[in-house]
């Protein structure tokens, strides 16, 4: 298929300008997502999961500031676009939600004032139509009694129903695309366990596309089709669900898998990722990840991977790959990405 | 064979009845007991990890703070060792064998004091040195077995990530050479890689210091990793005793079943072909708990009976508690 993707992301570079240097939080970050697909984004906490969100959506700190790449939302350049072209992408285009239901909304505005508010900024509604679009939305999202729970406040809820009334806020303008910042992190497992299926089924009713960003290897696996893995700014590894977690090529994901628990692993040892994240300030010439890697060479403190096609499916930045495959030619170098190794 | 007695093995901790409430207020002059633990009993063997797993407001952590004695139990016993904790001197003896690890490796180390301070502060309170000498080796043994590096005991908490705070807090836990530790939560502030490390260290101290444990967490996956034996509570009550892998696999109690189904995966195959139990609503308030069974509520199979009574916590098989009416209809 020929036609432009949904989003478009090429080489997208992300500082925070501290005191103490520039952190590179976003380090070319490359990705496209198709209507529809579910993306997740894994990593851990400083991975810069999150600053590759805020980007699109240009929500960053004062400090952080987009240095470089590309971004397309539907063919349209939104790095450099300005302010007045970004105020029609969010909640439009792109909505997100947080983490902490608690703290996304006002305590001192009821339910129906925030909700009603959102949608009047986005739309030509007026007070009572935002109010019945209002009282739609919370409905779709399962909120029982919606017209007496828009008269209610914040307090009145429980954390499984803000996160619903947070969904129902950035669903009401019906964007092409979802970004979900560990939306269900905050929750208990029953209920994390009702938001995603509330995710799923209102995505395959509005057809729109969701980037998942979480920690949680459980839910990726429930609700990704795609998955980048993410360390210190940079992807290691890209492709779609099974691929990654069936067979992952890059020895911080083949890390992190060995590292969650599961019922085969009890009474035994796991096998952890020894030493702890990079610190950003201070990145490595080489793989960012081959201070913490078991199986590092050479080449990998020396020189960074660039990405490399495992398959149609999968892309993974490891020098391990070069040394298992190269040999028996059933590793081709990502040429269009310029290819780092020779 | 009752929940708090076992033939083969010895109990480290036995709790009877343990019921601890806290007055709410709800008026002006008006104020209304939370049953945060309504009428809990279980043992912990000696050498084993017990699990205690629910959501939130369920009352796990108030069951580890209480046979702690760091709540004034409402009603109800703690035996520790065979001996009933009473008197002011019995609680101050209980703190030198039994210690707690917290959640939260930010808010429970003082960020004034350094970290030989931090970890020392146990060994000071029970006067557990004769000179300044033995206190420093002390800490730096206790350092040194949790995997810091001991040039590191004159900097302040903050200068440490976050999975080495939780080892100074673990280091501080250990200082009194305790056989009872309660962890509360330890590692689900941490990252996924550094997570693991943190399980292995608790397995290999159990190993080698003989630890008891009882594992509070709400992420199942690491409970089922770690524990013997897993407990399930819902609002106050304990719903479910059982073998880490029997209540895994085989659980009764339709909230166990449910809790047991919501645990994502991490395996697409697995995930999208898991039926999921779907519970509807959210837990109710523990000041206005329903009659009865507290899960009456949300659970399918609810009838008359079950908002007429409590049900017993009863032996359904070998070593495996539940507390339903209709468990033998399930």
């Amino acid at each position: 298929m020929s036609t432009e993707p949904l989003l478009k992301v090429t080489d997208l570079h992300t500082s925070f300008f501290t005191p103490a240097g520039e952190v590179r939080a976003v380090n070319g970050v490359s990705f496209n997502l198709e209507r529809g697909k579910v993306l997740g984004i894994v990593g851990e906490s400083g991975s810069g999961k999150s600053v590759t969100a805020y980007s699109l959506m240009q929500i960053l700190a004062s400090t952080g500031k987009i240095v470089s790449g590309s971004i397309k939302l539907g063919g349209q350049e939104l790095v450099n676009a300005g302010e007045s072209v970004m105020k029609t992408v969010r909640g439009n285009k792109i909505s997100i939600i947080f983490q902490d239901p608690m703290t996304s909304l006002n305590p001192t505005y009821t339910i129906g004032h925030q909700l009603i508010e959102a949608i009047r900024l986005h739309t030509d509604r007026n007070k009572k139509q935002a109010w019945d679009r209002s009282v739609e939305m919370l409905r779709l999202v399962n909120v029982n009694e919606p017209e007496k729970r828009m008269k209610q406040y914040p307090y009145e809820f429980s954390g499984g129903m803000r996160q619903r009334v947070m969904i129902a806020m950035a669903l009401a303008c019906e964007p092409d695309i979802l970004i979900a910042d560990e939306p269900t992190t905050a929750l208990d497992v029953t209920i994390q366990a009702q938001i995603l299926e509330l995710m799923k089924s209102i995505q395959e009713e509005l057809g729109m596309a969701i980037i998942m960003i979480t920690h949680d290897l459980g839910v990726v696996a429930q609700m990704c089709d795609e998955v980048i893995v993410m360390y210190a700014g940079s992807i290691c590894e890209q492709g779609t669900a099974e691929e990654i977690f069936y067979n992952p090529k890059h020895e911080y994901t083949k890390g992190l898998m060995r590292s969650i628990p599961t019922a085969d692993t009890a009474g035994s040892k796991l096998k952890p990722i020894t030493g702890t994240p990079i610190d950003l300030l201070n990145m490595p010439e080489g793989c960012p990840f081959a201070p913490r890697c078991d199986n590092a060479m050479k080449v990998c403190i020396k020189e960074r991977c660039e990405r490399m096609v495992i398959n149609e499916d999968h892309m993974a930045s490891c020098w391990m790959n070069v040394k298992d495959g190269v040999e028996n030619g059933a590793i081709v170098i990502d040429v269009a990405k310029g290819g780092g190794a020779e | 064979m009752s929940v708090t007695s076992d033939k083969n093995q010895q109990p480290l901790v036995d709790v009877l009845h343990l019921k601890q409430y806290f007055d709410i207020n709800v008026g002006a002059f008006k104020s209304k007991p939370l049953k945060a633990v309504d009428d809990v009993s279980f043992s912990i063997r000696k050498g084993e990890t017990l699990g205690l797993v629910g959501e939130s407001g369920c009352g796990k952590t108030t069951v580890g703070r209480s046979i702690l004695h760091l709540y004034r139990p409402t009603a109800g016993e703690v035996v520790f060792n065979g001996s009933l904790i009473k008197s002011k001197n019995d609680i101050n003896e209980l703190r030198k064998k039994a210690t707690m690890v917290f959640q939260d490796p930010y808010s429970s180390l003082n960020p004034r004091m350094t970290v030989s301070d931090i970890i020392g502060e146990p060994l000071d309170i029970h006067k557990m040195y004769t000179n300044r000498q033995e206190r420093s080796e002390r800490i730096l043994e206790l350092m040194d077995r949790v995997g810091l590096n001991s040039e590191h005991a004159s900097r302040y908490a903050h200068e440490f990530s976050g999975g080495q705070r939780q080892r100074i807090g673990i280091a501080r836990a250990l200082a009194l050479k305790p056989e009872f530790i309660v962890c509360d939560e330890p590692v689900s502030a941490l990252d996924v890689s550094i997570q693991a490390q943190v399980i292995n260290m608790f397995v290999e101290l159990q190993e080698q210091l003989a630890l008891t444990y009882l594992f509070i967490a709400h992420d199942i996956l690491v409970v089922r990793h770690i524990s013997d034996r897993i407990a399930v509570m819902y609002l106050g009550k304990m719903v479910e005793l059982a073998n880490a892998a029997e209540i895994y696999e085989h659980p009764f109690h339709p909230y166990t079943r449910s809790l047991m189904s919501a645990v994502p995966q991490p395996d697409p195959k697995v995930a999208r072909a898991n039926k999921r139990i779907a519970l509807t609503g959210d837990i109710p308030s523990p000041l206005n708990a329903p009659s009865g069974c507290p899960f009456r509520t949300r659970c399918s199979y609810a009838t008359e009976h079950c908002a007429e009574s409590m049900p017993e916590f009863n032996e359904v098989s070998s070593g495996h508690f539940v507390a339903c009416h209709r468990v033998n209809e399930l």
